[in-house]
């Protein structure tokens, strides 16, 4: 299976401070569905930071084999004052892969149409994000991030204030856009709880990688019993 | 009062400020960036100083001074060197002390810079009228077709730098044009004062809009009427412009404000 990122003997720091990653060994192939959990702090998110190129490593080299990546950062939130409605939302993380000037052409206006049909969104299409439930706003941006068409997912914290039921619902439907569109996920949460049924692979990080293999290599002590099906 | 020709050359002025100032606030509410047109406007001042020194077009200083001013803003806040709002103190402060300094260097300080500060409706010129609806047009254009990338970035800004969006330049273009939206403006309302259009039109669309486009046009719309009545106002009543048409603007935001709570 052809490489979709690599992190060689990558390390990270911000400013003058001490490590927040050290010596980070880490391979995905494509069309992996790779949940990443840890303790607040222990990094993850800077892992993923480094995978999209919002940081540089302070020493080591990150590789990502594609540019068509769909990022919904953390605490994914428009914040603005301006009522936005889903479509306009979407619209907005389509920009990547159309003309920079001048109106949106009618393929990307059905690319648009179709994110939103995927997150089962299309009834609150035109509808103001405010308005929606918790969940729903989290399937909204997922929508956003699905409009470039991505061959990279990276989702961090995705399920963050969203109820049980809502958490599992955006797992399902994260392990069906995968299998529907052959994506590579990297899906990162400290609540791997949701994706654990659904993933081949989980990664712990706690200032380095301290597991990777598949869940059931997992030691009891650190299964979430938020989710029982798991 | 149309039949008088400075009349007619600042409703002329008018109309190109009240679309344009809300068209390009916008962008700069979204961006919690609401004061960097106060910013910019006291550079702005800096620019009309630099004209009277230079014996240059005071439109064409300030517009130079403007967008330099507004670049400086960018670029500091880009580079996290210092908090956003310290680096649009240093830029409001360097900004008014320079030209006050730049006025007094021109030996000017007895000329009327109220008109410059607070708008005047006596003083836009036929080449004003020409330059201001040139200008005014191209920005708008500018904004019309780039309005898709500026959303995104406004709505993401992380995320359309992951997606390669030139998010840098799409920064630096919205406070240029926030540059020339002064620059523009300052005949009517005044450099002062000028920031003010840029966003309580904003502020009021977005209590009673629908959708981000909304919001966008019924700001220009609200700006448009506001300008248009303060001038009338300022006409009948003797009152400066600049000031009549901001207090119009605030009270659309309350009746905007009204509206909203009592639609729930």
């Amino acid at each position: 299976m052809p490489l979709a990122l690599r992190l060689d003997d990558t390390s990270f720091s911000y400013g003058h401070g001490p490590p927040v990653l050290r010596d980070v060994d880490f391979e995905v192939d494509r069309g992996e569905f790779v949940a990443i959990a840890g303790p607040n702090g222990g990094g993850k998110t800077t892992l993923v930071r480094l995978v999209v190129r919002l940081e540089e490593p302070t020493s080591g080299r990150v590789e990502v084999f594609t540019r068509k990546i769909g990022y919904l950062p953390q605490r994914a939130q428009a914040g603005i004052d301006a009522p936005l409605t889903v479509r306009e939302l979407v619209t907005a993380g389509r920009a990547s892969r159309t003309r920079l000037f001048g109106p949106l052409a009618g393929a990307d206006r059905e690319a648009v149409r179709q994110s939103i049909d995927r997150v089962d969104l299309t009834p609150q299409a035109d509808r103001r994000l405010a308005t929606l439930s918790g969940g729903q706003q989290q399937r909204a941006f997922i929508a956003k991030a699905l409009a470039a068409e991505p061959e990279l997912l990276v989702l961090d914290e995705p399920t963050t204030g969203v109820d049980v039921e809502a958490q599992d619902a955006i797992a399902a439907l994260l392990q069906r856009l995968r299998d529907e569109l052959g994506m590579t996920v990297l899906y990162v949460s400290h609540e791997f709880g949701a994706v654990e049924r659904f993933v081949e692979r989980l990664v712990l990080v706690r200032g380095g990688i301290v597991f990777d293999g598949p869940p059931s290599a997992l030691p009891g002590v650190w299964h979430d019993p938020s989710h029982t099906h798991a | 009062m149309l039949d008088l020709e400075f009349m007619r050359l600042a409703f002329g002025a008018g109309i190109v400020v009240g679309l344009l100032a809300p068209a390009v606030g916008f962008f700069l509410v979204q961006r919690r960036l609401s004061l960097v047109g106060d910013g910019i406007g006291h550079v702005a001042f800096a620019g009309v100083a630099l004209g009277y020194l230079l014996n240059l077009p005071l439109v064409l200083t300030a517009l130079a001074v403007s967008v330099a001013g507004g670049l400086s803003i960018e670029w500091i806040r880009a580079r996290r060197r210092t908090a956003g709002d310290q680096a649009l103190a240093l830029v409001f402060y360097t900004g008014i002390a320079g030209g006050v300094v730049l006025v007094s260097a021109a030996g000017a300080l007895n000329v009327n810079l109220f008109q410059f500060l607070f708008g005047s409706i006596l003083t836009v010129t036929r080449g004003d009228l020409a330059v201001i609806a040139a200008l005014g047009a191209c920005a708008l254009v500018l904004v019309a077709l780039l309005y898709r990338p500026l959303v995104a970035v406004v709505v993401d800004e992380e995320g359309a730098r992951v997606a390669g969006l030139p998010v840098a330049l799409l920064n630096s273009l919205t406070v240029a044009l926030a540059a020339v939206t002064i620059a523009l403006s300052m005949r009517i309302v005044g450099i002062l004062l000028i920031a003010a259009l840029m966003v309580l039109p904003v502020i009021a669309a977005s209590r009673i809009a629908w959708s981000m486009r909304s919001t966008i046009v019924l700001g220009m719309g609200i700006g448009l009427g506001s300008v248009l009545t303060g001038i009338t106002v300022a006409y009948y009543a003797n009152l400066p412009p600049g000031a009549t048409t901001v207090l119009v603007a605030a009270a659309t935001v309350l009746i905007a404000e009204t509206w909203s709570a009592v639609r729930g």
